[in-house]
Order: C-alpha cells, then sequence, then structure tokens
C-alpha cells in the first residue's frame, strides 16, 4: 500500500535519561515530527497543600523549601510574604533586605541549573559544568547563611533565622567576581556555537497573545517580549529602592527564553549588591510575642518565657481569620499564595499558585509540529521543578 | 486602578456580584458571583475595557465543610494591561459542585480546572479534556476534600499495560 502511513504512538518517560524531571509525554508521531503529545504530570506528587494543613503556619516552611528545589528560598520568602499579609505583619528593614539578598542569590542559582542542564543536553556539555561549578559557589553562600545547602527553612514568620555572616559582603564579592567570569566564558561558547543555535533559535516558540492566555509568567513571558516582572509590577521587600532592568525577548522562542534568564542573572548581581550597600543595622525579625518564638534565655529563665514558647509550638501562631493572595517573582514566574485562614494556628487551605505548571501545561501546544529532539531543548527551558509543579 | 475602584467596576459589570466582607480580604479586591452568572461575568471581566483582565493567573478551589454551601471555586484574575488584581469566588453547593469551564476565555484554565477536580471533585462543564491531572484515573475520592482523611490508603492497582490500555487519551482539539 504505497504511500499509506499510520501514526506511531510512543511513551516517552516517565524516566527518560534526557529529560531532567519525571514526566511523560504520551507522542503521536509522523516519522520525527510531533503530531500531537499529551503531557503527563503528577509523578512527584506528595500531598503539599494537603500536608500544610496538618500543622502550624511555621511547620510550612521546609516543605516550601521542596517546592522548587532549584530556589528554595524564594519559595520560603514568597510563603512568608503571604503570612505576613495575612497577619498583617511588617518586617524589619534589616530583615527585607536580607531576604532580598537570599531571593536574588537563589534566583541565579535556578537559572544557572536550568541553562547549565539546558546546555549539556544539547552536547556543551563544558559549559553545563562551569555553570554548575558556579552554583556551587552561590550553594556556599546559601550555606554560610543558612546552614544548608538545599533545604534551607531559612524563613519564620516574621522574620528569618540567622543574621547574615560578618565576612558576608567580602564572599559575596568573590562569589560574583567568579560567577561573572563563568558567564562570560560560557557566553563565548555558546553565542556563536552553530550547533547551540540550530537547537534553540526557533523552536519551542509561543506568540506574546497565546502566551499571556497559558498564563505563562517569568523567562517564559519576558521572552516573547512582554516587560512584565512582579519584582517591578508590584514590588514587594526593598524592589522599588534597587535599580535593575527587566531583560526581554521578542520572539518567545527557546534561545530567547535562555538568553531572557542569562541577562537576569547579572541584574541578580546587581540587585544583591545594591542591597548590600544600603543594607541597614537592625533586628532580623519582628519583635511580637505572638509571632516570634522568645529568645532562649527568657524560655529557660522565666515561666512567661516558655509559657509563650510552648503556645507557640504547640498551638502555632494565631492568625485572624481572611484569606490573602500574593504575589512574588518566582525563579520561573509568578509564585502565588493563596491562604486561608480560620482564625486557628493552623492553615485552612494553602494554594501555591507554581508558575512552571501552567508552563507545562503550554508545552503540549509549544511542541506541536516540532520534532523528538525539540522536545528535550523546550522542557528544558520550561524549567519544570518537580517538587512545584506536582506539588 | 486601585483595588477599591476594580471592585466597584467589577460590582457594576456583573450583575448579582457581590462584594466579600472587607475584614476578611485584607485590602484585596474579591467579588463574590453566583454561578449561574458565572460565565458571562468572566468574559465581560475580561473584555471590559477599563478592567481588561486579560490573565487568569490561577483557579483553584476551597472546601469550608460542614458550612453551606461547601465549596468555593476561586478565580485570581489579572490585568497586564492595567497591572490590577480581582479574585472571584463563586459558591458551591455540596451535592452539586459544578461551574462552567473558563478554558474558552483563557487557555491556562485547561489546566488548572482539571486540578480543581482532581483535588476537589469540582465539575466544569464544557472543560474539553476534564481528566484528573496530578493523580492517576484508578484514584479513589478528591484528597483535598476536608472530609478526605490524611492517611487514608488507596486500594493497589494493577499494573497497566501502557500499549493495550493507555492513559485515557485526551479528547481531540485541545
Amino acid at each position: 500500500m504505497a504511500g499509506q502511513t499510520e501514526a506511531m504512538h510512543i511513551q516517552m518517560g516517565p524516566s527518560h535519561p534526557a529529560s531532567h524531571g519525571t514526566i511523560k509525554f504520551n507522542l503521536e508521531l509522523d516519522g520525527e515530527t510531533i503530531v500531537d503529545v499529551d503531557v503527563e504530570i503528577g509523578y512527584l506528587h506528595r500531598g503539599f497543600e494537603k500536608m500544610c494543613e496538618q500543622g502550624t503556619w511555621n511547620h510550612v516552611f521546609p516543605y516550601a523549601d521542596r517546592l522548587n528545589y532549584a530556589s528554595p528560598l524564594l519559595n520560603n520568602v514568597g510563603f512568608a510574604l503571604a503570612v505576613e499579609k495575612l497577619a498583617g505583619i511588617t518586617v524589619p528593614e534589616r530583615c527585607q533586605y536580607v531576604r532580598t539578598i537570599v531571593g536574588e542569590i537563589s534566583r541565579i542559582t535556578d537559572h544557572l541549573t536550568c541553562l547549565g542542564m539546558a546546555a549539556s543536553e544539547v552536547g556543551a556539555v563544558s559549559a553545563g559544568f562551569y555553570m554548575l561549578e558556579a552554583r556551587e559557589l552561590l550553594y556556599d553562600l546559601v550555606e554560610a547563611i543558612t546552614g544548608a545547602r538545599l533545604t534551607v527553612t531559612y524563613c519564620r514568620l516574621g522574620g528569618v533565622t540567622n543574621d547574615l555572616p560578618p565576612d558576608f559582603r567580602a564572599r559575596v564579592a568573590a562569589a560574583f567576581a567568579s560567577l561573572r567570569g563563568v558567564l562570560d566564558d560560557c557566553r563565548m561558547l555558546l553565542d556563536h556555537s552553530r550547533i547551540f543555535l540550530d537547537r534553540m533559535v526557533g523552536v519551542g516558540a509561543i506568540g506574546r497573545e497565546e502566551a499571556i492566555s497559558w498564563g505563562l509568567t517569568g523567562p517564559l513571558l519576558r521572552a516573547t517580549g512582554v516587560a512584565w516582572d512582579v519584582r517591578k509590577a508590584e514590588p514587594y521587600l526593598i524592589y522599588d529602592r534597587v535599580a535593575f532592568e527587566v531583560p526581554t525577548g521578542t520572539t518567545g522562542d527557546n534561545h530567547d527564553r535562555f538568553q531572557v534568564r542569562m541577562a537576569e542573572m547579572e541584574q541578580s548581581m546587581r540587585i544583591v549588591e545594591q542591597a548590600l550597600d544600603q543594607l541597614p543595622d537592625g533586628p532580623i525579625r519582628v519583635a511580637d510575642p505572638r509571632f516570634v518564638l522568645p529568645p532562649k534565655p527568657q524560655v529557660y529563665g522565666s515561666i512567661e518565657g516558655l509559657m509563650n514558647h510552648f503556645m507557640l509550638v504547640m498551638e502555632g501562631q494565631r492568625i485572624p481569620a481572611g484569606e490573602a493572595y500574593v504575589v512574588t517573582e518566582g525563579a520561573n514566574g509568578e509564585l502565588g499564595f493563596y491562604l486561608v485562614s480560620d482564625g486557628s494556628g493552623r492553615p485552612y487551605r494553602v494554594r501555591v499558585r507554581p508558575p512552571c505548571f501552567y508552563g507545562m501545561g503550554a508545552l503540549g501546544r509549544m511542541l506541536k509540529g516540532a520534532m523528538v529532539a525539540d522536545i528535550i531543548t523546550t522542557f528544558g527551558q520550561i524549567n519544570m521543578i518537580g517538587g512545584e509543579c506536582d506539588r | 486602578m486601585s483595588p477599591d475602584e476594580v471592585l466597584a467596576r467589577a460590582l457594576a459589570l456583573v450583575p448579582g456580584a457581590t462584594a466579600a466582607p472587607p475584614e476578611l480580604v485584607r485590602g484585596q479586591a474579591v467579588v463574590i458571583v453566583p454561578r449561574e452568572r458565572l460565565g458571562t461575568g468572566l468574559r465581560a471581566l475580561r473584555d471590559d475595557p477599563g478592567l481588561r483582565f486579560d490573565r487568569l493567573s490561577d483557579v483553584t478551589a476551597v472546601d469550608y465543610l460542614p458550612r453551606e454551601p461547601r465549596f468555593e471555586v476561586v478565580y485570581q484574575l489579572h490585568s497586564l494591561a492595567h497591572g490590577h488584581r480581582l479574585r472571584v469566588k463563586v459558591p458551591l453547593p455540596g451535592d452539586d459542585p459544578e461551574v462552567p469551564s473558563a478554558a474558552a476565555l483563557w487557555k491556562s484554565a485547561l489546566w488548572a480546572e482539571r486540578e480543581a477536580w482532581d483535588m476537589f471533585g469540582i465539575r466544569f462543564t464544557d472543560h474539553p479534556d476534564l481528566r484528573r491531572i496530578l493523580m492517576y484515573p484508578e484514584f479513589q475520592g478528591h484528597p483535598l476534600r476536608k472530609d478526605y482523611p490524611v492517611g487514608r490508603r488507596q486500594p493497589l492497582v494493577p499494573e497497566r499495560d501502557p500499549i493495550a490500555d493507555p492513559w485515557p487519551a485526551r479528547r481531540a482539539g485541545v
């Protein structure tokens, strides 16, 4: 039967060596061309939102680390801001600066993870390892602040756990100097690489109107030319006191997404440097016994301190009844927390608006008509993080 | 527009809409819309030149068991054009949690509503592809409902032959 063809159905994943993330693509192929694809997620579902309803508000912070585990501090900060909005707390100046600094460092580690993997996957393994090595320098900074590299659990309702270490400025200066060198090297390796450009330019593109309709945010939306960034549009913390730019692309393809992230790392470094210059002295958490644990000498030395500690740990912080939806700019876009409190010490409902979930929703649309090999680059630029997408 | 102006305009635009109690919403613009008005209401909010909610940021639900109406479906709207936000809440009875789908207005509703179905059992009528998304097809119940015990065990599901019995295919045209 000459001339007759039949579509081929292939399941790619859920554990495919080239996709960093547990995900399945149910593909309908015409040769190497994707006719249709059904993206199947949920393999990393742990019941995050259900778990949050079981403990106190502070119990959520360790879970929040494990949402987007490439940038755990941004989730920590986002959740803390949401609960504080609900509770009506404003944290001290220094705390706001510290949160901004750690958040931006985390954004850089996230972008380095995404871009390093993306480069490796199309054969630029050296650039990939350079970026992962640079990420180690930033993880060292995170470790110096929080004591952990990944499971940081750094924020608390009303503040953060530790202050910045005394030599932090010098450490940041050294790490950023190395990072800038690495990024220059990577640009030289990638910007004119025929293979890299062939695999990235024009692949996975989506237009501006469509991107908005699919709910894309962050680098995916900015790559289409929309200069929308929560830090600029709805400033929180100290983002209205530092100068930075919102890099954008034009075509909304994988190469633009890559370049937007590359440029954002430099902007994040600028923000950290300005914040360190402006960093005021002062407390790093609010002095409000309704929300913050008392200092240990008080706990062990006075009955009031002991009871205060006991009540906060056993009953949790009582957040007045109500609801709030608070957005921050996560590494992948709008990271929103919709919280409902019934007035008790436990969350009634915690909803995360995961930015990469919506990117994954649009992935099927981006892949239609593309080649099988394009799945890897496009999926890489969505930067799906299972912990956040599947919760 | 400020949250108050957004709220006033939305109330004028959507018949039957009421404002949420101000002491509960922390200064954010929140309207409660009866489900009969939801379809036309969301369209009006999207197309009104003053509001222009061109983005549906998120759809989720909350279970207020044992209160009746038991469920609330929550839409987080955002206007890229104007930079303001609005939350639309739709109360639903526990025995009939059904709302019209917003997928024809914003593509982002496609997956968000699947998740609300999966987690809460909210049915979105006219959704082109309302399948479970985080859970597997054989999963029993809707885990984020308040009457779903956190420790409940699920029956063991026999392994599915992916060729003979594939994951339920989505409908064409989505």
